[in-house]
């Protein structure tokens, strides 16, 4: 598991899907503006009846679960033993960490007074009965655990860097300013290397207790995201309160993390213009069906003892979506039981974006369509609210694609070749 | 190698499912929460209120400053000669509402925080912001602690804290029962000292309950022979009478289940002690490092074999 498993997308950085993209961050941003001057009334639809709208439900509760395929890939990798998976996991983790980073930033524009967050870290302040400051703490840790574990790919780079870039940029700014590059730059820059070096070997080191760290944490927070509205208990509907939301929120971050990691290597092959990994992706697409059997399963059950069976069948609005979210989970696994539909490209894609539709609807439902604080209270998004969350979300693939081209995280395509060759010989047992 | 990590997955996965069932299991059991009618309160008879609103404007005269209050002016009123809230707000902790049905039968209803003797918005504030006070009972609200994050609208069900959505620093709003206020100058809360029917008494929520049976048992067929507050969600220090159906007058059904006891009994059961978490980390650790162990002593096998071989890539 050598850091040669990884390189740099080599490509332009200024593309017209880096303009757009550019172009939704910039707009999200103002609009971001908006709200820390005028309130967070003069950007969004929320109301004293619906106080979390689209940003904890889809930036938080949504976001963290499409950004669960680094902790997927971890568990599969690490716990499972499934090393030649490894060349797939910085990609995941870098999306992770967008993910989580954004998520924990949407949060700050939502809060209405961040700047007493800082009570989260203050003992007396601690509340252990609230769902909300398990996950907030956990959410914090683990995006930290995210940055360390995506740290040696930017040690490496600064290790090998020779500054061509700066060094164009100091010598461009001299003739045009006539400012002299500061005195003893090449040392410190060389001290830079130096210490990236140094850290190296040390991070490998411990890397794995990390690693670890970061599966453990995801457990933690995700099934906390089902427990945070177990207290509502008058206003969520029968249909998806139920002691077993911490259960369900974590098998459902599991299938949808993997099927997020399928999407995303198809996506990005297609637009890197790379080779589709489809051996590596059939072999995920075998895990997934097994999750869902068991969230199926649980949902089903749970549904019968509780005696709302009925309640799911009624057709009336609430069931509707209900039998959507379960629909889209069971079609997408379906899919996925067959042998041969994991081997096209094309299905493995259709049935994964059914099963992340599927899971990051049900998500919805608990967050907001099932939830119903009583007569005369509605909610829509407002535009500026969905152009913030837009925004953010452009952002996240915006930084991704530039981080793909300056540093070395999609996997190295002759080591591919070797693998796919390796896997002949050796093949996937699930 | 692969089948007994699988096997321990599955293993987390039942822990954690039967951890939920036992946890539902001893909920409705035992450690049932203690009421304390040792605590202050309010009762408020609908039949004797006449909808003069002098608790609402004795409500913010008292607290406008405190309590971050402010007049909300009507459409029509264009010199803001009125103070109208349309329903407890971001400047409104207390509220006279009329509930009309036809011309003979209609009847007033006082809104204001509920003061539960197990509150959902204490138990679910992260930073404990919200805090009950232990020999009064009354639940309040600590703005220089508050994030804003609205899980106590959340949690409420009976939609009592309002968040300032028009304000850059905003904050959340509801009855203290004039904790900082009118409670310490003359001992009784605004709203009850203003009312001139009597229809808001404060006291000990024993006496409170007390007084209320009384007016039960003393004018049958009065009153709807129920006292709101003395068992919805495990008992609020707040205290209905009324002659309409309550949930008429727009307060929510509800059960003698605490929606806290609920949520904190599952959330203790999987955080008891801390034990699973950090369980959880060694299992994995062990499992992880057994396995990197494995794949450490396999690379150094193949790059020896690669050097002898003369590869141009190592392992």
């Amino acid at each position: 598991m050598g850091h040669d498993e990884f390189q740099k997308h080599e490509a332009k950085i200024l593309t017209p899907s880096f303009i757009v993209l550019l172009t939704l961050t910039v707009i999200g941003f103002a609009l971001i503006a908006v709200r820390f001057i005028w309130g967070l009334g003069a950007v969004t639809n929320m109301s004293d009846g619906y106080p979390w709208g689209i940003w904890i439900t889809y930036d938080v509760a949504v976001g963290t679960a499409i950004a669960c395929g680094g902790y997927g890939m971890a568990i599969l990798i690490y716990i499972r033993n499934k090393m030649h998976y490894h060349p797939m996991i910085r990609s995941a983790i870098l999306t992770s960490m967008f993910g989580y980073g954004l998520a924990g930033f949407s949060v700050m524009v939502d809060v209405g007074r961040p700047w007493n967050s800082y009570n989260f870290f203050i003992p007396s302040k601690w509340q252990a009965n609230s769902a909300m400051f398990e996950v907030a703490l956990c959410v914090m840790a683990y995006t930290t655990v995210l940055l360390l574990e995506f740290l040696p790919a930017v040690l490496i780079t600064l290790e090998k860097t020779e500054w061509k870039t700066l060094q164009r940029f100091m010598d461009m700014l001299h003739k045009r300013t006539g400012i002299n590059r500061p005195e003893r730059m090449d040392e410190r820059l060389e001290s830079v290397k130096e210490l990236a070096a140094w850290l190296k070997p040390r991070l490998d080191k411990v890397l794995i207790f990390v690693i670890v760290l970061g599966i453990t944490l995801p457990t933690m927070h995700q099934s906390s995201l089902g427990s945070l509205l177990l207290i509502a208990s008058t206003k969520l509907h029968p249909l998806w309160h139920t002691g077993f939301l911490p259960l369900l929120f974590l098998i459902n971050c599991m299938f949808i993390g993997y099927s997020i990691a399928i999407l995303e290597s198809v996506i990005s092959s297609y637009a890197f213009k790379r080779p589709f990994e489809t051996k590596e992706l059939s072999g995920i697409a075998n895990i997934i069906p097994w999750l869902t059997v068991i969230w199926l399963t649980v949902v089903i059950g749970d549904l019968t003892w509780r005696g709302q069976l009925g309640t799911a069948l009624s057709f009336d609005f609430y069931s509707r979506f209900f039998l959507l979210d379960f629909g889209l989970v069971a079609g997408g696994s379906l899919l996925l039981f067959s042998g041969r539909k994991r081997e096209s490209v094309r299905w493995l894609f259709v049935s994964a974006a059914m099963i992340v539709l599927g899971g990051a609807l049900y998500r919805f439902n608990v967050y907001l369509i099932g939830f119903n604080p009583g007569k005369g209270w509605h909610y829509f998004p407002a535009l500026a609210e969905l152009l913030i969350t837009v925004g953010i979300v452009a952002f996240e693939i915006l930084g991704y694609q530039v981080l793909v081209k300056i540093l070395p995280v999609l996997p190295k395509l002759h080591t591919r070749q070797q693998l796919d060759a390796k896997k002949h010989d050796d093949p996937v047992t699930v | 190698m692969g089948k007994p990590s699988r096997r321990q997955f599955f293993k987390i996965m039942g822990a954690t499912g039967a951890a939920l069932l036992a946890g539902r299991g001893r909920a409705s059991a035992s450690e049932a929460h203690l009421v304390n009618n040792e605590t202050i309160g309010m009762l408020y008879d609908a039949t004797k209120c006449v909808g003069c609103k002098a608790c609402m404007s004795a409500c913010k005269r008292v607290n406008s400053d405190y309590g971050s209050l402010s007049y909300e002016q009507a459409k029509f009123d264009k010199d803001g000669l009125w103070d109208a809230p349309q329903d407890l707000s971001g400047s409104t902790r207390t509220l006279i509402k009329l509930f009309k049905e036809s011309e003979k039968s209609w009847s007033y209803v006082k809104y204001s925080c509920m003061h539960c003797q197990k509150p959902s918005c204490v138990s679910v504030c992260p930073v404990s912001a919200m805090t009950r006070d232990k020999i009064t009972g009354t639940v309040d609200y600590n703005k220089d602690t508050c994030i804003g994050c609205r899980y106590c609208q959340i949690a409420c069900a009976f939609n009592i804290p309002k968040f300032q959505w028009d304000k850059a620093i905003p904050q959340i709003v509801k009855c203290d029962m004039c904790k900082n206020t009118n409670l310490v100058k003359k001992g009784i809360t605004g709203c009850a000292e203003a009312c001139p029917t009597g229809a808001i008494m404060f006291g000990k929520r024993k006496e409170l309950l007390a007084e209320a049976q009384k007016r039960l048992q003393e004018n049958p067929g009065k009153y709807v022979n129920h006292i709101y507050g003395e068992k919805e969600v495990g008992g609020t220090n707040h205290l209905y009478l009324s002659a309409m159906p309550f949930n008429k007058l727009g307060l929510p059904i509800l059960t003698e289940d605490v929606p806290a006891e609920f949520s904190e009994k599952i959330q203790h059961t999987i955080y008891k002690g801390f034990i699973a978490p950090v369980a959880l980390y060694g299992t994995l650790c062990f499992v992880a490092l057994k396995n990197m162990k494995g794949h450490e002593s396999k690379d150094k096998k193949n790059s020896t074999e690669d050097a002898k071989e003369g590869s141009d890539h190592g392992a």
